[in-house]
């Protein structure tokens, strides 16, 4: 097995290292962002570029890539938003850097405001992180009194000033335009894109970029190492490490630090984490925070994908499943946030899905009609099912309002609330009765229609 | 006229139909210019877009070219050009048509999307139909009709809401049949500038509410009601009121200010209901203010004059009550005045003219001042001081009171007075001087100036004839009878033709409305070769420039600026 390959938790957990400007000026701190000043802006841009940096906030989309979206030519501002809104269910690696390694964070945001010639950043931390928000206040006081934060930093005429803002308890201030819309002092309702792409048109309608804490932590890296040797560690296409949150039924849940792709499920599952737990199997793992969809144990792959510019066939057991973000797509899941969910066998998926749906009806925004609806439709159908009502035909039922949902909303949040269902009603059809079939006939409805007394009942 | 410059057109494909639209247009305007017909409930065309009902999704593309040549890829099989359907559906209100753009609006794709949105909105929208003010203009109801699958699958408990919130004065809203489209929302922000409706709470569970401590009760909350696509928002005062498919709708202006924001009176045998607004994208888009639609209450009042009163005191006909006027107008030759009156239609403005004429009499109009709200409501409060203008009863616009009048009563050179709708009391003369003087009235209310009169003739309401105003635009738009008068109430225009005559001037054609427009076309430069007939429904412009000087008192207000 691969041995753990700790970048961003190098000292995360480390006896005797504290959170601190001292301990962290100790250990090297600050001196990629010395040595950043050194260089243009536009080579740090390229350095990342290089680099193959994927975002780690839930998409993985070329952190590169999105910095050259950006609009550099309006006149007006650049901002940089820092998305520490970790709400998605299984994910809990963001906190655990700010907690214990704030300073890390700092010195990745503004080397990457110096390299887009950002003077405001914001940190946008989940509203649950009040600990979180005090130690981020703290590092960037300390920040500040030694002349990283605030005017001329370091002596190099840059100025930069960071603020954190707390939010107020919703997942959708995750979607990074809802995040905006919060941070702006509205409800947090995602914008319609086009045109509203952070960009062009983000934080009062000004271009901005929006990281993930992760993802920038990973920037200073790539600035004290240079993108050539980042892109070395990982796999093509999947580079650097990433951090993997693993809960549920395992001998030992955690953080762990990998190269992407080089490992498998089974390694992590199996090795990293002890397997599962005495006298238990595995059921079913969701590898990439709530959203992503369901991986079955017992499952194969098989096809064909690109390894570099050869088409190289694949025939993997789950557990031979590389985790990195290309791997994953293929077998219909995603990598997303990192956050590996294990189920045994213990577990009922219905409870389970009833779990995850209840969670998505509640942080709805409520703004866009199928999600608005539908996740709150979904809870109630899983809820009465777990309550054994269930009914001939709810899985169908169950799996047409999530195909009535997906792709259809403003935001991704359509896909993070139907994917779940979509996903546990495929694969554990036996558990969802009539799983799979399609949805019923309105003849074929009104015939199992229930009679009133029994329909008053389930209400 | 100064034509307006014509728009860059650009042509997109709306289900197989080629149609050029200007740019910038979006999707929803781009297909209805096409003749197809996009749903929608949080699209408005006068605010701006949510994009969160999701009813308009339709499918986008574009014509397949070579990325390296630009050279069309043709399809083998039919032989057109190949077709690039983006995966996902686009709503159509948010995205703007783009040249050569392909919209597919019929598609299994499209069909199932709106089927799915209309289940999502029905699901925990409570079954009231039979007892919403809603029903029968319910965009719900027509476009689950429309659109929807004609059945639910819904078993679970619905949404428990708050069903009678009093928003403000003139506003109930239920929030269980809200469907969260935020179109009041927007329209109080965007358009009155009255940032007072949100949302609370999250998810299925949002409510609209006032923010804590304000009310909706804004001069323009009842368009929030007009604009609702459902049943939410209530007009309280007509709410439970009639089944708005047994009502008469009859074109209308709003008459309370030189706005002139057209309308639709919504009448039912004899009886008016209710007032909403008629879009003229040049006047009031689809606005009017809450005052104007409380205006037809005036009709059926406590003092409203339905019995003619002759100088022998004793009722009579209109026969009885001419003959009276004329033996005014004989008794006082060269000393007669007429007082015409801003809230007259242009029409009678210009038989009042003929009758000052006919009588040698001074005209006077009675200002009325207030102040303007920048929207839909102008500082003068006559809807047609520019018809006084246009047609010559007046030359300058009127003075505060009618000072000029009060004084040559005083001097003894007026002895008697017409007055046309005007209560002269209210306009600054006083009971001696009334008392002095002959008086004949006309108008529709009891007040002062009918008490004190000689000869007392009803007459009719804007909403009970048919007319135009010259609005402050110097827009001449007509209105029409909705409802008939009361018995005893004399047409304006068949009394002020008769009282011509009474004053010895002979006329050929009685007072109708087409006599008088061709009567009108000839002797009035401004409305050459105009007839009533072809004033088109959204108004006609008339050159202002020769009273271009005059003060008027308007200010800038929706689709009007002071000319400097």
């Amino acid at each position: 097995m691969p041995e753990q390959r700790r970048i961003i938790f190098q000292h995360i957990d480390e006896p005797g290292y504290s959170n601190d400007l001292a301990c962290y000026l100790r250990n090297g701190g600050y001196t990629t962002l010395r040595q950043a000043f050194q260089r243009k802006p536009e080579e740090l841009i390229e350095e990342v570029k290089r680099s193959g940096l994927r975002g780690r906030g839930g998409a993985g989309f070329s952190c590169g890539l999105k910095w050259s979206l950006v609009d550099r030519k309006s006149g007006k501002p650049i901002y940089l938003i820092v998305n520490a809104d970790e709400s998605e269910p299984g994910t809990f690696k963001d906190r655990h850097i700010i907690h214990q390694d704030p300073h890390q964070l700092l010195e990745g945001m503004m080397i990457t405001c110096f390299a887009n010639n950002v003077k405001q950043a914001y940190i946008y931390i989940r509203g649950e992180f009040p600990e979180g928000a005090r130690i981020l206040e703290r590092a960037i006081a300390e920040a500040r009194a030694a002349n990283f934060v605030g005017p001329n930093i370091a002596g190099s005429g840059y100025c930069c000033e960071v603020y954190v803002h707390r939010g107020a308890g919703a997942y959708i201030c995750g979607e990074e335009t809802g995040l905006i819309e919060s941070l702006e002092g509205k409800r947090p309702y995602p914008r319609i894109k086009p045109p509203y792409f952070p960009a062009v048109l983000g934080l009062y309608q000004c271009p901005t970029i929006v990281n993930n804490v992760e993802t920038l932590c990973h920037v200073r890296h790539i600035a004290a190492v240079g993108g050539a040797a980042f892109a070395k560690t990982g796999t093509p296409g999947n580079t650097g490490t990433r951090i993997y949150c693993v809960s549920g039924h395992v001998q030992k849940p955690g953080c762990y630090e990998f190269e992407v792709g080089r490992i498998t499920m089974g390694q992590l599952l199996y090795e990293a984490c002890g397997g599962p737990l005495p006298g238990r199997k595995f059921k079913a793992v969701i590898p990439g925070g709530s959203s992503a969809k369901v991986l079955k144990f017992g499952e194969r792959f098989n096809g064909r994908r690109k390894v570099g510019t050869t088409l190289e066939e694949y025939n993997w057991a789950l557990e031979d499943v590389p985790m990195d973000f290309d791997s994953l797509a293929l077998v219909g899941s995603m990598g997303g946030s990192g956050g590996v969910i294990v189920m045994d066998d213990s577990v009922n998926m219905v409870e389970a899905l009833g779990n995850i749906n209840a969670f998505y009806a509640h942080e709805s925004c409520g703004q866009c009609t199928p999600c608005r609806e539908g996740s709150l439709w979904m809870k109630r159908i899983t809820a009465r099912m777990a309550g054994g009502g269930a009914r001939h035909g709810d899985g169908a039922l169950l799996k047409s309002v999530a195909d009535q949902i997906a792709g259809r909303t403003i935001c991704a949040f359509g896909e993070a609330c139907a994917w779940p269902t979509q996903s546990f009603v495929q694969k554990f059809g036996d558990e969802f009765g009539a799983a799979g079939s399609a949805a019923p006939s309105a003849e074929a409805l009104a015939k199992a229609e229930a009679p009133r007394a029994e329909r008053t009942r389930l209400v | 006229m100064i034509s307006p410059p014509k728009p860059d057109l650009i042509t997109v494909n709306v289900d197989g139909r080629e149609v050029a639209v200007p740019k910038g247009t979006n999707m929803i305007e781009a297909a209805r210019a096409a003749g197809v017909d996009v749903p929608h409930y949080c699209y408005h065309p006068k605010l701006t877009v949510a994009g969160n009902c999701r009813m308009c999704l339709v499918e986008t593309g574009q014509l397949a070219v070579d990325p390296a040549t630009r050279a069309p890829i043709m399809d083998p099989a039919t032989g057109t050009q190949r077709i690039n359907w983006a995966p996902r559906p686009a709503i159509a209100c948010a995205t703007n048509a783009s040249p050569g753009l392909q919209i597919r609006t019929t598609s299994p794709l499209v069909k199932d999307c709106r089927e799915g949105v209309m289940e999502f909105l029905l699901i925990n929208h409570p079954l009231d139909c039979p007892i919403c003010d809603q029903a029968g203009e319910c965009k719900l109801q027509e476009q689950a009709t429309g659109y929807g699958r004609g059945y639910s699958r819904y078993i679970e408990p619905k949404n428990v809401k708050p069903k009678r919130t009093a928003l403000g004065p003139r506003v109930t809203l239920d929030d269980e049949r809200c469907i969260l489209c935020s179109r009041c929302i927007r329209f109080c922000k965007e358009v009155v500038g009255d940032d007072v409706l949100g949302f609370i709470d999250r998810g299925s569970h949002s409510t609209l509410t006032c923010y804590p401590g304000r009310r909706l009760e804004n001069n323009y909350s009842l368009n929030t009601v007009d604009i609702c696509p459902v049943g939410a928002l209530t007009s309280t005062d007509f709410r439970f009121k009639m089944r708005v498919w047994f009502l008469k709708q009859t074109d209308s202006i709003d008459a309370e200010s030189s706005a002139g924001a057209n309308t639709v009176v919504w009448s039912r045998e004899g009886v008016i209901y209710r007032i909403t607004p008629r879009r003229n994208d040049a006047v009031n888009d689809t606005w009017m203010a809450d005052s104007g639609r409380e205006l037809y209450k005036a009709v059926r009042t406590e003092g409203r004059l339905a019995d003619i009163r002759t100088g022998s005191g004793g009722p009579g006909g209109l026969d009885a009550a001419i003959q009276a006027a004329a033996e005014v107008f004989k008794a006082n030759a060269g000393a007669c005045a007429v007082v015409g009156s801003g809230r007259s239609s242009v029409e009678e403005q210009f038989l009042t003219r003929s009758l000052a004429e006919g009588l040698k009499a001074p005209a006077y109009l009675v200002s009325r001042v207030g102040k303007g709200d920048g929207i839909l409501v102008s500082a003068d409060r006559n809807p047609n001081v520019r018809g006084a203008l246009v047609t010559g009863l007046v030359a300058s616009l009127p003075d505060r009171n009618l000072s000029g009048l009060a004084s040559a009563v005083d001097a003894g050179r007026i002895k008697a007075v017409v007055s046309v709708g005007e209560d002269l009391s209210e306009a600054g003369l006083t009971g001696a001087q009334l008392a002095g003087i002959s008086i004949i009235y006309l108008g529709t209310h009891r007040n002062g100036t009918s008490d004190a009169a000689k000869v007392v003739i009803p007459t009719l309401s804007v909403f009970e004839k048919a007319g135009t105003f010259v609005n402050q635009q110097f827009r001449i738009q007509k209105f029409s009878a909705a409802v008939p008068g009361p018995e005893g109430a004399a047409d304006d225009l068949v009394v002020l033709a008769r009282l011509i005559e009474a004053a010895g001037v002979r006329r050929g054609q009685a007072g109708g409305l087409a006599a008088v427009w061709s009567e009108m076309e000839a002797a009035v430069p401004a409305l050459a070769g105009i007839s009533y007939g072809n004033i088109p429904d959204s108004g006609l412009l008339l050159d202002g420039t020769p009273w271009a000087g005059l003060p008027f008192v308007e200010g800038e207000s929706l689709h009007f600026q002071r000319v400097p």
